[in-house]
């Protein structure tokens, strides 16, 4: 951030907590920074009236005292983004924590104004002509990281023209300028604002799934590139299991995954965690697709508002350059709560439960940023939002829960019961949607698997037979039901064992093929409708429940997480093993 | 006004922090007294957070933290509360900074109460150096993620919810339960590769008799300087217990990183605590968020569980036991549900189980260790710990199936299978949780009796353990009970 010294300042006259009003600072504009008392701790702001000002700070506030100084910066808040975040752990203002000191005090604000990113030396490489015409979102060059991810360096938004000179290969730093447009110098990286969605041609209208490799999700709850997705659950249910899988399996080209308000372990568990995954499509580390960026719970609470718009901004400039990015934020609540914090602090009239009434707005500010797009450059690109979602009380009535549904398109409920029970991962089949699901079936069926949607009804099916089964046999048992509805029963629990069930950390089932994950939902409908013959043809329901259908269950577990084909030999085993009950 | 002149040092028994001031500055204008709030003017110079020592015209010293600075206007929070306290004839001498404590090895043997003064005795705590109570957040990037075992001897904590060193694992209690029993029972008993703990003990709102209770416990402990305890009673200041936990967290990071202890850090009770922020948000007049504790709960309490952890080239660890009651039992008010939200898991006792006569009374089907799968199993315990645990839970859960059904349609309705589920339930409450107090148990016994349980099954129902370990744990039909 510049800072334009001189006769704008102000002066605090009152704070508590992150919340602090200045008086007399001049010509301030929304959103603006400002640098606030002896250590410049930056504050953003939120409100004018007359000559004082509301502002939200960023760091802790303790020792600021009315009459210290506050000083506008002539900057909104940004990130500077170039190549260099892949791999790496940033804090909510988008500062490097990698080299930051190991207790995070205020006093850190100064020294991080010089970030190490700024120092280092990456190789250009020119591709482009001189003496073209370029427009926004043009290539014109590339920088090697460490990972399979190309950083493309592309002409800024709002700058178009002749490229009248370009860099030959050469080693630079981020700021250096590679390109000169229209008389304006480019350089490998650009603050960008962070509040302000970064521009895009036009939203494509196709739909294309993202597979993350969990198969109750890719199965029964598909998501579509470019949508957004919320996972709300209680304490325990397996929210964090769930993104972090998805931050390691699934099939994107960059993973954004922001730790908003949550642990500092799960932040240090990631980092190792990715650190030592292969990615197995491009046989480097997963980590070097991944920018981590971690606002834990403990540290200010201001700056996790921020992170999740960080966060996204990042996505969308690795979108720009032409990839698929999923921004994973865990745990939007925590960020809701932060508004709420500042805005009770404020004394905005609350809403429900002391949310501000714009509650929903800033809900659907951030999910809308999601989407399939072509990309100013003309390629093809996209932004997925998952967002996990903490209701306190596991109540799903509580308005960050029913305002985030109305915005996405997937909505994966956790279910308490379930999850106690120790069913992982603990997707509740009825609170759940995928509003893609139909197109998600065309695309499969136009891409090889043509039975994917009649799979995925007869399934839906059969979990809610069950599920009715199991409430009556609740009141009669199980004996007292026909022979059909006994199979029907057990064939719920197979499903459910066999299928939906994923042990997140077993290296055969942590990840599921599309293939796999077809093949296994092939077997347990193939084994209920063999055993619903079996009972049509008189064979007793008992004989049937005391098989040992122990290899079905162990399918998934037994198979690599990409072989379909030892799933189809199991079939045919079980398949074998039931006839001889005739 | 201008700041009077500074003091001398205070007269009467100065907490830790009291000594190595730094700057002071001295008012007397207090405008209004309100709950546990002061609101002093014409205090200009003062900084947000700041701590102050509050003179009353005796001779009494009180304290107090600067929650907003408005203008020259100053909210102060008094730790010991307003009562008695006039407008007149307080004089208030602001410290410059936020409340700093001596940290040192002289902590340990110690007793103090809730603000870390002596109530042995002893002269004050002296240290050798001096931090912040409220610490700083620990970068992410330098922690270690928590994997090295920590084995209580409790058979149904080691078996099902295992506690990680550095890892923040409560308790979720009801009051009557022996909540403050197993607390100490893992403090007194804990090791991890052998090596035991010491012990930071927070007690906050705890009865004279609980008190009594948890020095006697640990009264070896103690001798051995093992222990510090900071005992704020049911009937001590209320406010107090806002700070009580932090002098806890800052003497245990000390000893941890900086000695390079292993340190287990036990907070009892949680609730009181909260009820403490929630009077304090509420003379405030601040916008309630559920049940009339303010929004930044979570943040708060997250400011106290997070100073656990392990840190990467740091010998040394903090590991955190919350103790909380929850009112009426419902694990969805705020305190427990905001605490289940940052810890790494929970232990749930429920009356019901403790009705059964079985110690623990733990509920294990809501109760669970996050940590759990990277602190046990192969290299760490033993290579069945994982799926033997899955296992016995996954049983369990249809146990309570089948026990449901059985009051319905009688034990003589259920299936063969559900029947033999029901007397594995019972298997597993004798033989594997049931324990006595000062009972320690080894991790291969506790192992031993998970499997032994599980053998009450027909071999077939356990399909979350391979066929090898079968082979080589599930007692053979023959040794079976
Ligand atoms: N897919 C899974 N496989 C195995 N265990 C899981 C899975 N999902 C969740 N768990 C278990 O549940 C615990 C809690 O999950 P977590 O994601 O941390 O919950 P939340 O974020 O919702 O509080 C984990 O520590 C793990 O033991
Ligand atoms: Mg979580």
């Amino acid at each position: 951030m510049e800072r334009i010294a001189g006769g704008r300042d102000g002066a605090i006259v009152r704070v508590s907590g992150p919340l602090v009003e200045v008086e007399g600072a001049k010509d301030l504009s929304m959103l603006e920074l400002l640098a606030l008392g002896p250590r410049s701790i930056s504050a953003e702001t939120v409100a004018i009236a007359g000559t004082r000002a509301t502002l939200q700070a960023y760091e802790y506030t303790g020792g600021l005292k009315a009459g210290d100084r506050a000083a506008p910066t002539g900057g909104q808040l940004s990130a500077l983004l170039g190549p260099g975040l892949l791999g790496q752990v940033f804090d909510g203002l988008m500062r490097p924590l990698s080299s930051a000191p190991l207790w995070l005090t205020p006093e850190r604000a100064e020294s991080a104004a010089e970030p190490t990113v700024l120092t280092r030396e990456w190789t250009f490489r020119p591709e482009a002509s001189t003496g073209t015409r370029v427009g926004t979102g043009d290539v014109l060059g590339t920088v090697p990281e460490s990972g399979a991810v190309v950083h493309r360096v592309l002409v800024p938004a709002g700058v178009s023209g002749e490229l009248s000179w370009l860099a030959a290969e050469c080693r630079v730093h981020v700021l250096d300028t590679v390109a000169v447009v229209d008389g304006r110098n480019v350089s490998l990286a650009e603050p960008c604002p962070v509040r302000r969605p970064r521009p895009f041609r036009s939203r494509l209208s196709d739909t294309v799934p993202l597979h993350t490799g969990q198969r109750v999700l890719d199965l029964m709850f598909p998501v579509a590139r470019g949508a957004a997705a919320a996972v709300p659950g209680g304490f325990g249910t397996g929210k964090t299991m769930m993104l972090q899988q998805i931050a390691k399996w699934s099939d994107a080209d960059v993973i954004v995954y922001v730790g908003c308000g949550e642990r500092g372990n799960e932040m240090a568990d990631v980092l190792d965690g990715l650190s030592q995954l292969e990615d197995g499509r491009t046989g480097g580390k997963l980590i070097d697709r991944t920018v981590i960026i971690a606002n834990t719970s403990n540290m200010p609470m201001m700056a996790r508002e921020a992170s999740i718009f960080t966060g996204i901004t990042v996505a969308e400039y690795y979108r720009d350059m032409g990839y698929n990015a999923v921004v994973i934020a865990d745990s939007t609540s925590r960020w809701a709560e932060a508004l709420r914090e500042f805005a009770n602090r404020n004394g905005d009239l609350p809403a429900e439960e002391g949310y501000p009434a714009n509650l929903a707005s800033e809900l659907a500010a951030f999910y809308e940023r999601a989407g399939r797009v072509t990309t100013l450059g003309g390629t093809t690109a996209s932004v997925t939002v998952i967002g996990a979602v903490s209701p306190p009380g596991g109540d799903m009535t509580e308005p960050v829960t029913t305002d985030s549904q109305r915005f996405v398109r997937c909505l994966w409920t956790l279910d308490r019961d379930l999850a106690y029970s120790r069913h992982y991962p603990a997707v509740s089949w009825t609170g759940s949607f995928a509003r893609d699901a139909d197109a998600v079936g065309s695309w499969h069926a136009a891409n090889g698997d043509p039975g994917w949607a009649g799979r995925r009804a007869r399934a839906a099916a059969l979990l809610a037979e069950s599920d009715r089964l199991a409430e009556l046999a609740d009141i009669i048992g199980a004996s007292s039901l026909p022979g059909h509805e006994r199979v029907a029963l057990l064939g719920g629990r197979l499903l459910r064992d066999g299928v939906l069930m994923q042990n997140a950390l077993s290296p055969n089932d942590g990840f599921c093929s599309a293939g796999k994950g077809a093949a296994l939902l092939d077997l347990v409908l193939d084994v209920v409708d063999a055993c619903q013959a079996l009972v049509a043809r008189g064979v007793a329901a008992t004989t049937i429940e005391q098989t040992d259908l122990g290899p079905v269950l162990r399918a998934r577990e037994d198979a690599g997480p990409a072989d379909a084909a030892a799933v189809r030999a199991r079939r045919d085993e079980v398949l074998k093993a039931l006839e001889v009950l005739r | 006004m201008s700041p009077a002149a500074v003091p001398g040092s205070p007269d009467g028994a100065p907490g830790p922090w009291l000594r190595d001031i730094a700057a002071q500055v001295s008012h007397g204008d207090v405008r209004e007294l309100r709950g546990p709030l002061l609101i002093a003017g014409s205090a200009e110079g003062v900084g947000w957070d700041e701590f102050a020592t509050v003179d009353l015209d005796g001779g009494e010293q009180r304290h107090g933290l600067v929650l907003e600075v408005d203008r020259d206007l100053v909210t102060l929070q008094v730790l010991e509360s307003t009562d008695g306290m006039s407008l007149g004839g307080i004089g208030i001498r602001f410290q410059g900074r936020p409340l700093h404590l001596q940290v040192g090895t002289g902590w340990l043997g110690r007793v103090c109460n809730g603000r870390g003064e002596p109530l042995d005795g002893g002269p004050p705590v002296a240290g050798t150096d001096l931090r912040p109570v409220s610490g700083w957040p620990l970068n992410p990037v330098r922690r270690e993620p928590p994997q090295e075992p920590v084995l209580t001897g409790i058979s149904v904590i080691d078996a099902l919810t295992t506690l990680v060193r550095g890892q923040k694992l409560p308790i979720f209690s009801v009051p009557g339960l022996p909540h403050l029993t197993v607390a100490t029972q893992i403090a007194a008993q804990a090791t991890s590769s052998g090596q035991s703990f010491r012990v930071v003990f927070a007690a906050m709102g705890l009865t004279h008799a609980d008190i009594a209770y948890v020095r006697d416990r640990l009264e070896e402990r103690s001798a051995a300087e093992e222990l510090v305890l900071l005992l704020n009673a049911a009937d001590d200041p209320v406010i107090e217990r806002i700070l009580t936990p932090r002098i806890a967290l800052t003497v245990a990071e000390y000893l941890a990183y900086t000695e390079g202890h292993d340190v287990l850090v036990i907070m009892s009770d949680m609730t009181s605590y909260a009820e403490a922020v929630r009077e304090v948000s509420a003379a405030r007049r601040e916008i309630p968020a559920r049940r009339g504790y303010p929004g930044y709960l979570y943040s708060d309490l997250a400011t106290l569980y997070e100073r656990c952890g392990r840190i990467k080239d740091h010998d040394g660890s903090v590991t955190i036991v919350p103790v909380l009651t929850m009112p009426a039992g419902d694990i969805t008010h705020p305190v427990p549900d905001l605490t289940g939200y940052i810890t790494e898991g929970q232990i749930v006792l429920a009356p019901e189980i403790d009705a059964r006569g079985v110690y623990p009374p733990v509920d294990v089907l809501s109760s669970l260790s996050r940590l759990m799968r990277s602190g046990a199993g192969t290299g760490r315990t033993r290579e069945d710990h994982l799926d033997v645990a899955a296992q016995v839970l996954a049983a369990l859960a249809r146990a309570r199936q089948a026990a449901e059904l059985a009051e319905l349609v009688g034990a003589a309705a259920l299936s063969e299978t559900d029947r033999s589920y029901i007397a594995y339930q019972d298997m597993v409450e004798k033989e594997l949780f049931n324990q006595g107090q000062a009972e320690l148990r080894s991790l291969e016994d506790t192992l031993g009796r998970a499997w032994a349980a599980l053998a009450a099954l027909p071999e077939q129902e356990l399909t979350m353990l391979s066929t090898a370990l079968l082979a080589r744990y599930l007692p053979r039909q023959a040794d079976r009970p």
